[in-house]
């Protein structure tokens, strides 16, 4: 019966890992395939430049890892790579965890992306200052990183 | 620690060894010319002739290099990079000089010869033109040119879409009907094109021919009057020819490929001349003397004046800079230190009044890495690589050795913190132990294990994140006492110090700290209350004094002191950011177990043991990979907007010495 699948704290649990998963991921799909459009435009005229835009267009990818690090906890916890399978109650509150590095993993993707393709407009015109121009994405990235951490930190307290 | 105290160095001698000067300036590479000459007595020479010249040189050198490229690549290791300019010795330069003219002409052999390749290149492809529009006719045995005999005519010509010979007969039946004994052959057709042959009577000829040109007929158009087979031979003979002229050609070049050292090193000997002439240009000069100022480091000045007095006999003159000047900026720091110029620099360098903050930067930036990375088998790897390339290649550009000795640092960083955290290649050694031998082996942490306990970790991370910071106030105050503003170092330093120590020391006691930490720490009653008067009186001293430039208007201080103590929200969002080393560690410990357990799943064995060790080795490279490219990225970060936030602005001007620009060579430092 459908009513009882969201009994179940398994299956919300499992919801959880995939939402971490797929958000994030997406994301970071969407963030590094605009940088890398960018990255490409640069190549083009120089490919002397391709280590630097490439570095830079790697930034936004990082949230599809942390997604990936979040479901492999809550993976290794809930019974199916380990550990016990929850009651509704934990499946829950599993669930809650996985939301934010989920959610903000895949708007701040996004945004990462877009200033990641200006900070490659920074390297394409100004290569030396391409510090500067890395630490712009970096910026936003804090925010999946605060993401991340609560999300790890809830889960491990769950 | 330390930015290189400059002085003005002004040099005033005879026109005719001012080239000398200026080449032995060059070679030296110690000073950056600035001159600001107003005054109309003094001219400058005109040497944008001689330039070009020189630049137009570099050029075809640099072409005739590119093709030969093209023709011989040289092999180069992927490693190449790191093996700096080739070393050349002053002799051979000198040598240069008198080769040089041959050289270049050398060079217009090579790009001539290569443009002969070019256009037996593009003939080929007209050829291959003629060869496809041939192609339709190729069934016809009669000249293309023919016109037919005394009294027959022969038309030869396209209408412009497929027909076959019963729509000819019949065009031709209706538009003109009085020729008799027609012949019609259609010898081609396809989607866009029929190419047909007419043979009437001469005297029907011009009715014929109208008739057909009425359905967009035309007469071929192909500059070719032979038999069509005959012609495709002749068009594929001279396409072979071509191919093999650009074959001789080719190997031509190739003959060139001894030259390449001598190319390369004439391109360089131009560009060093062709920056000598810019300069020169600019040189304010009378009839007979010309003059020469700029910034020297005080460490070389005096040398300098020196050698250039006894060596060419100029008058040459060393001073202190006068206070508004703007130096430009030359880093100064040694061993273990200096690796870290580039992070700075990326940055922006100490602006005037600023100190050098490398070597304390380096210390924690190589700390935090550590932290970042977090695990003994990559922060080995790292570092035997950097190691490695450090030993194996001595001469690489400064730059590029300076990066790679703090990655090298980096990776010894790491390397502890992993022992302390017990991370190697995350949880590699369990998962082998348990997954092929049954037993469960775990390497102990030194310290503790993150993943165990992440809130301990976190509040660690904290406190090296306060500890930085303070660190960057400590600089400010340092700075403050250096100008003896003492009112800044005690109203912008000792104040906020006081609030933020009291407010920590609140904070360590309550309950809050103690879920969080699950640390229950309790202070004698004395230290709490000095605790709370710390807190009121940096927070009242801020308010008070914030706003002290206001000095007659207390309304507005008190507002702006209310603003500063605001500030208090980005102390904390700061001192949270560092939350980051958590987050960093604990995901380089985890993907890394995320790959292990992968490769584990096809249990232990033969064909388990390989799957392992394949996926273990990708694994393990692109976990190191992008957590290289998050530790770089973020411990950057950290010192950038946290710690550099503090105290720190930069702004200052690099160092840009006249200097040898040689992309290729490096000319040997004559021994004395």
């Amino acid at each position: 019966m459908i009513s009882d699948l969201f009994t179940n704290g398994i299956v919300w649990a499992l919801l959880g890992v995939a939402l971490a998963v797929i958000l994030s991921g997406c994301g970071s799909a969407y963030g590094v395939g605009i940088a890398g459009q960018a990255a490409s435009g640069v190549v083009t005229e120089d490919p002397g430049k391709f280590a630097k835009v490439l570095i830079i267009q790697l930034l936004p990818g990082t949230q599809g890892i942390y997604g990936l690090l979040v479901a492999f906890v809550t993976l290794s916890r809930i019974g199916i790579l380990g550990g016990s399978a929850p009651d509704l109650t934990t499946g829950l509150l599993t669930f809650a965890a996985c939301l934010p590095i989920g959610v903000v993993g895949l708007v701040s993707a996004i945004h990462q992306g877009k200033t990641a393709v200006a900070a490659i407009g920074i390297v394409a015109k100004k290569p030396e200052q391409f510090g500067k121009a890395m630490l712009f994405p970096a910026m936003v990235e804090t925010y999946a990183i605060l993401a991340l951490l609560v999300s790890i930190l809830a889960i491990f307290s769950i | 620690m330390a930015v290189l105290q400059m002085r003005r160095v002004n040099i005033c001698g005879m026109k005719k060894c001012r080239k000398a000067v200026l080449e032995r300036l060059q070679a030296l590479g110690v000073m950056e010319l600035s001159m600001e000459v107003q005054d109309d007595s003094l001219e400058r020479m005109d040497t944008v002739s001689s330039r070009n010249h020189f630049e137009k040189s570099t050029q075809q050198l640099e072409q005739a290099l590119e093709v030969l490229q093209q023709y011989v690549p040289e092999k180069k290791s992927l490693l190449s990079s790191f093996e700096g300019r080739m070393l050349v010795e002053d002799q051979e330069y000198r040598k240069l000089a008198e080769q040089a003219a041959g050289v270049v002409s050398t060079a217009r052999q090579i790009l001539n010869l290569d443009k002969q390749v070019a256009e037996s290149r593009a003939e080929i492809t007209k050829l291959e033109n003629q060869k496809e529009a041939l192609i339709p006719w190729m069934n016809l045995d009669v000249p293309l040119g023919m016109n037919g005999t005394k009294k027959t005519a022969l038309i030869l010509g396209a209408m412009p879409s497929a027909m076959d010979q019963g729509q000819i007969y019949e065009l031709l039946a209706q538009k003109a009907p009085q020729a008799e004994g027609l012949d019609v052959n259609v010898f081609y057709t396809d989607r866009t094109q029929t190419c047909l042959a007419v043979i009437c009577l001469r005297d029907d000829q011009e009715a014929v021919e109208e008739a057909l040109r009425s359905q967009g007929f035309a007469r071929p158009s192909l500059g070719i009057s032979g038999v069509p087979a005959r012609e495709m031979e002749n068009l594929e003979q001279a396409v072979r020819e071509k191919q093999e002229r650009i074959a001789q050609l080719a190997k031509s070049i190739e003959d060139y490929a001894g030259v390449r050292k001598d190319l390369q090193l004439t391109a360089d000997y131009y560009r060093d001349r062709a920056e000598k002439y810019q300069l020169l240009g600019k040189l304010p000069q009378t009839k007979n003397a010309f003059f020469i100022s700029g910034y020297v480091p005080a460490k070389a000045a005096d040398k300098l004046v020196k050698e250039l007095e006894e060596k060419y006999g100029v008058a040459a003159e060393s001073l202190e800079l006068s206070s508004e000047e703007e130096a430009p900026v030359l880093l100064q720091n040694n061993g273990f230190a200096e690796s870290g110029e580039g992070i700075l620099a990326s940055f922006g360098l100490p602006a005037k009044g600023e100190i050098d903050p490398t070597s304390i930067m380096t210390v924690f930036y190589v700390f935090l890495f550590g932290l970042m990375l977090s695990d003994a088998a990559y922060g080995l790897i790292v570092s035997l690589a950097c190691g490695i390339l450090l030993k194996k290649y001595p001469r690489m550009s400064a730059s590029m050795r300076k990066s790679i000795k703090l990655f090298f640092w980096c990776g010894l960083s790491t390397l502890f913190w992993g022992v302390m955290f017990g991370g190697y290649f995350g949880d590699t050694v369990d998962v082998i132990s348990q997954t092929f031998f049954g037993t469960s082996i775990t390497i102990p942490a030194v310290w503790f294990v993150p993943l165990n306990e992440p809130m301990r970790l976190l509040v660690y991370a904290m406190l090296f994140g306060v500890i930085h910071m303070y660190t960057g106030m400590a600089i400010k105050g340092y700075i403050c006492l250096r100008d003896k503003r003492y009112v800044d170092f005690v109203c912008d330093v000792v104040l906020w110090l006081l609030l933020l120590t009291g407010l920590i020391l609140m904070l360590l006691p309550s309950s809050i700290f103690a879920s969080v930490s699950q640390m229950h720490i309790v202070f004698p009653e004395a230290v709490n209350l000095l605790a709370k008067g710390m807190a009121v009186v940096g927070a009242v001293g801020i308010l008070l004094m914030s706003g002290r430039r206001k000095k007659n208007n207390w309304g507005l201080r008190l507002a702006l002191g209310a603003y500063d103590l605001y500030g208090l929200t980005s102390w904390l969002s700061d001192v949270l950011s560092y939350s980051r080393l958590l987050a960093l560690g604990l995901a380089t410990g985890v993907i890394a177990s995320v790959f292990n357990q992968m490769g584990s799943m096809f249990g232990g064995g033969i064909v388990g043991a390989i799957i392992f060790i394949v996926v273990f080795v990708v694994g393990h490279v692109f976990n190191i990979g992008i957590n290289l490219l998050g530790a770089y990225v973020h411990t950057c970060r950290l010192q950038y907007v946290e710690f550099f936030g503090k105290f720190y602005e930069g702004g200052g001007r690099e160092f840009n010495p006249f200097k040898s620009n040689a992309k290729y060579m490096e000319i040997k430092e004559e021994t004395k």
